[in-house]
């Protein structure tokens, strides 16, 4: 019994140091070059009824400073042998207005994900991994219908979701296999949180403006990484 | 019951069921157009519902395409079937009513490919799905040809000019030169991955395009459209300039073909005009494939492409079932002749009237 509690505490005492040593990355996003104007989605007419507003591509999400949303930040290396459980809190996805949202998402392997249709008209939600082990599926979802669960074992960044009933529709995951992942927002920002201490790869990783890794040590406090990413020069 | 190898009824019945066949085939096309394969994702059921009684009103988007291709197809079914049963019941040629048998299992066959293509989530399966539907759009074409009065006149008739065997050869290899492109352009669609080579007559702005992993992500990540297509593969690219070098094979072949009968056969003979014509096809063609690059592959050109591309292998496959049979009614027949001359017999009118089992 004592040995137990002795143990108990040691492992307490280990989980508060660790805790008080971890810290946040945080960085911005800036993208380089003028990327060409977005497309203008070609709704059919139950869509457009879903809509007031003229929705366009999300190719490139640019801020009046630069800040590129949508990019998928995560650590690359740095922890190899650890084991991090994945978080009972579940990502949702969203059908809404005839698109996904959020365009770009992170998810732990074994996360639960939770795909629900928030219009009037059915979608088919249909995952189209790449990777081994995570499983295509296809279903309809009607409107008002239960949200569907979704789970992907093995990390695959991008895993991408699309429906066929609407050929514009897409959503890209980005999964790991650990929870020190982001995802940048409107102004390009992002924070990653309760990093442990140790060196790392990270690597911003944005569809159409590409990658770029970068290396971090997080010793106590917080640290930053600032990528530039940069739109790609037409092929030569 | 009276059986007949001259049915006109039958023959008109079997017209129009290529012809159902060919909008079948174009019907597919706007479905893998329009990516809209995976729109209805359980089968043989639509979302559930029999698919005969699948309310409208969910008729939309890509539901409208997959769920109208399998509606058009089960129409093209039951029309393969009836004809298959009316052969077997009134057709005299027992390898006709055979190829109405074997037409009924391909029919078959490729609905229960068309279905296991969505619930399997196989590209491949697609492919072959693709490539079966030429096959039997020349099957049922065939049959519609080979139950025509005019089937039954042409080979008694002695003065329709055909080319030499050595052309008819020839012929064969353009055909099946077509077929390899069909196969190849299935392949291309049902990879989903859009335009492999987005620019004509250069390839990635040059000759032969660079296939290196730097060039393929720089490829995949300037690709800027509505639809996300999976990204472009070096092999993808190499299927690509296969189609645009098979397409030039391809004319040259059948330009040299129909360049060659006329030469044998002179101008106006029938199989010179129709050689003639199935290189203005394929012409054609091969201008839609341009243009379907130039378009950015736009649904509807897309789909006439696909159209274009099986009407020109049902021509060149009549047009070789034609040479072919009736060459070989005429070699039977002369056969017959000399033999008869040889023996000294008085059988040399009977052998004119050439056998009529075709
Ligand atoms: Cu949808």
């Amino acid at each position: 019994m004592k040995m137990t509690t002795q143990l108990l505490t040691a492992a307490l005492l280990a989980g508060s140091l660790q805790l008080a040593s971890a810290a946040d990355i945080t960085g911005k996003i800036t993208l380089k070059g003028t990327p060409s104007p977005e497309i203008p989605l070609p709704l059919d007419a139950s869509c457009a009824k879903e809509r007031i507003d003229k929705p366009t591509t999300r190719l490139y999400v640019v801020d009046a400073g630069g800040g590129l949303a949508d990019t998928f930040i995560y650590i690359k290396e740095g922890l190899a042998g650890k084991k991090f459980p994945p978080s009972t809190e579940p990502v949702v996805l969203d059908q809404k207005g005839c698109e996904y949202v959020p365009y770009v998402f992170g998810l732990q392997a074994g996360q639960k994900l939770i795909v629900k249709n928030s219009d009037k008209v059915p979608h088919n939600v249909h995952p189209t991994p790449q990777v081994a082990g995570n499983p295509e599926s296809n279903k309809m979802q009607i409107p008002g219908g239960p949200p569907f669960d979704y789970s992907f074992s093995n990390p695959e960044v991008f895993l991408r979701f699309t429906c066929n009933i609407h050929g514009w529709m897409f959503a890209y995951g980005g999964v790991v296999d650990h929870p020190f992942f982001a995802v940048s927002g409107k102004d390009g920002t992002f924070k990653i949180a309760n990093v442990p201490p140790g060196k790392y790869v990270i690597e911003a990783y944005h569809r159409k403006a590409g990658k770029m890794t970068k290396e971090v040590t997080v010793v106590d406090k917080g640290q930053t990484a600032d990528f530039t990413l940069s739109v790609p020069a037409p092929p030569k | 019951m009276t059986r007949s190898s001259n049915n006109l009824w039958l023959h008109c019945f079997a017209v129009f069921t290529a012809a159902a066949t060919l909008v079948l085939v174009g019907i597919g096309g706007l479905v893998t157009s329009h990516e809209a394969g995976m729109a209805v994702p359980d089968w043989p059921t639509t979302y559930g519902y029999n698919m005969f009684l699948f309310p409208p009103s969910y008729w939309v988007g890509g539901i409208f395409y997959e769920h109208t291709h399998r509606l058009f197809a089960s129409l093209v079914g039951l029309l393969t079937t009836v004809l298959a049963v009316w052969l077997w019941l009134r057709e005299s040629r027992s390898w006709m009513r055979r190829l109405g048998v074997v037409a009924f299992f391909t029919v078959v066959l490729q609905g229960v490919l068309g279905g296991l293509r969505v619930t399997l989530f196989k590209d491949q399966i697609g492919i072959f799905h693709a490539t079966l539907a030429q096959f039997f759009l020349v099957l049922v074409s065939a049959m519609a040809l080979m139950t025509s009065r005019w089937w039954q006149a042409a080979q008694g008739n002695s003065q329709l000019l055909l080319p030499s065997k050595k052309l008819g050869y020839l012929l064969v290899a353009a055909i099946a030169l077509v077929f390899l492109q069909l196969a190849l352009g299935a392949t291309m669609r049902h990879q989903h991955a859009g335009l492999a080579v987005p620019d004509f007559p250069l390839a990635h702005g040059k000759i032969w395009p660079s296939t290196d992993p730097a060039s393929l992500d720089v490829f995949n990540r300037t690709r800027l459209g509505v639809r996300d297509h999976n990204p472009i593969t070096a092999f993808q690219i190499y299927l690509h300039m296969a189609h645009r070098i098979g397409a030039l094979l391809t004319l040259l072949t059948a330009g040299f073909f129909a360049w060659s009968v006329r030469r044998q056969l002179g101008a106006k003979a029938a199989v010179s005009r129709l050689s003639l014509a199935w290189l203005t096809l394929i012409f054609c063609q091969a201008s839609l494939g341009a243009a379907t690059v130039l378009s950015k592959k736009a649904a509807d050109v897309a789909t006439a492409h696909v159209v274009l591309g099986a009407l020109s292998l049902v021509m060149g496959a009549l047009v070789c079932v034609v040479v072919f049979r009736f060459a070989f009614h005429r070699d039977v027949a002369r056969a017959f002749v000399a033999k008869s001359e040889h023996l000294g017999d008085r059988a040399v009118s009977a052998a004119k009237r050439v056998p009529s089992t075709g």
